[in-house]
């Protein structure tokens, strides 16, 4: 797949704020085509995992009421700069990617 | 003779054990533990008592919620929730009037501290609720957002 995935971490005294943006269409499976009348399914993220130097910091869990190319940010603490972040994502249908980035 | 016997028991057993192990590993490599249930739920307390076992929460002025007073599309609303509560363990965010309440909820390791900030999909105006849980308890905060157009369906 495609790179989904664009990452940000950027450290600031303690805390290292990671923001992440996912190209992902987030599909309800409530939503018709309009044209056919047939609903569209179901296409959601389900998983995201944050994993910090390896060590797994936050695992977001969506429903499908998660929006369209979904944004998010945490903080984690105990980051330096040079830490490496990996973003990985599952969503219903299987499909996954994941990516690194450094904190700054 | 009885040699014999014990080894065909042991295979037999043993084979009944990797059939059983393979029957419970092989969801759980797709997913971890994605709760199904809470997120079908149709209801607020539906949702967090299959979330988190118990639909009971205290109110608590710790937490902060970010989110539009009025979002002019339900589509992308963004929250953010802040709270300073210490040894956290999950932020949960519920839009209330929503099919299935439960929109998201983040489990937070021993590093992560308790800020997480997302867009979610709003269907009319409610109260979004943001449960934190800490320390094997749980506490809630609520913020009206009204939605001009709503961002479900369509």
């Amino acid at each position: 797949m495609a790179k989904s995935i664009r990452i940000r971490a950027k450290a600031k005294g303690d805390d290292t704020t990671v923001k992440a943006l996912i190209t992902h269409p987030m599909e309800t499976g409530l939503r018709k085509n309009k044209k056919t009348g047939e609903k569209i399914p179901a296409h959601f993220i389900q998983e995201v995992t944050c994993k910090h130097n390896g060590n797994t910091a936050v695992t977001a869990l969506w429903g499908p009421a998660v929006s369209k190319n979904p944004y998010l940010s945490f903080r984690i603490g105990g980051a330096k700069a040079g830490d490496s972040i990996e973003l990985s994502w599952v969503d219903n249908q299987g499909k996954k990617d994941s990516a690194t980035t450094t904190v700054k | 003779m009885q040699r014999r016997t014990f080894l065909q028991g042991s295979l037999a057993g043993g084979a009944v054990a990797v059939a059983v192990g393979a029957g419970i590993l092989s969801p759980r490599t797709v997913l971890a533990a994605w709760p199904q249930a809470a997120f079908e739920a149709k209801s607020v307390q539906d949702a967090m008592s299959s979330l988190y076992g118990s639909a009971d929460s205290n109110a608590s002025g710790d937490i902060k919620i970010k989110a539009p007073d009025i979002a002019e599309n339900g589509a992308v609303v963004p929250i953010t929730v802040d709270t300073g509560i210490g040894g956290i363990e999950s932020i949960a965010i519920i839009a209330e009037k929503n099919g299935q309440p439960l929109a998201a909820s983040f489990n937070l390791g021993k590093s992560a501290k308790g800020f997480v900030s997302t867009r979610i999909k709003m269907g009319k105006t409610s109260d979004v609720i943001a449960v934190v849980s800490a320390g094997g308890k749980r506490y809630a905060a609520r913020k009206n957002v009204k939605v001009t157009i709503g961002g479900c369906g369509g």
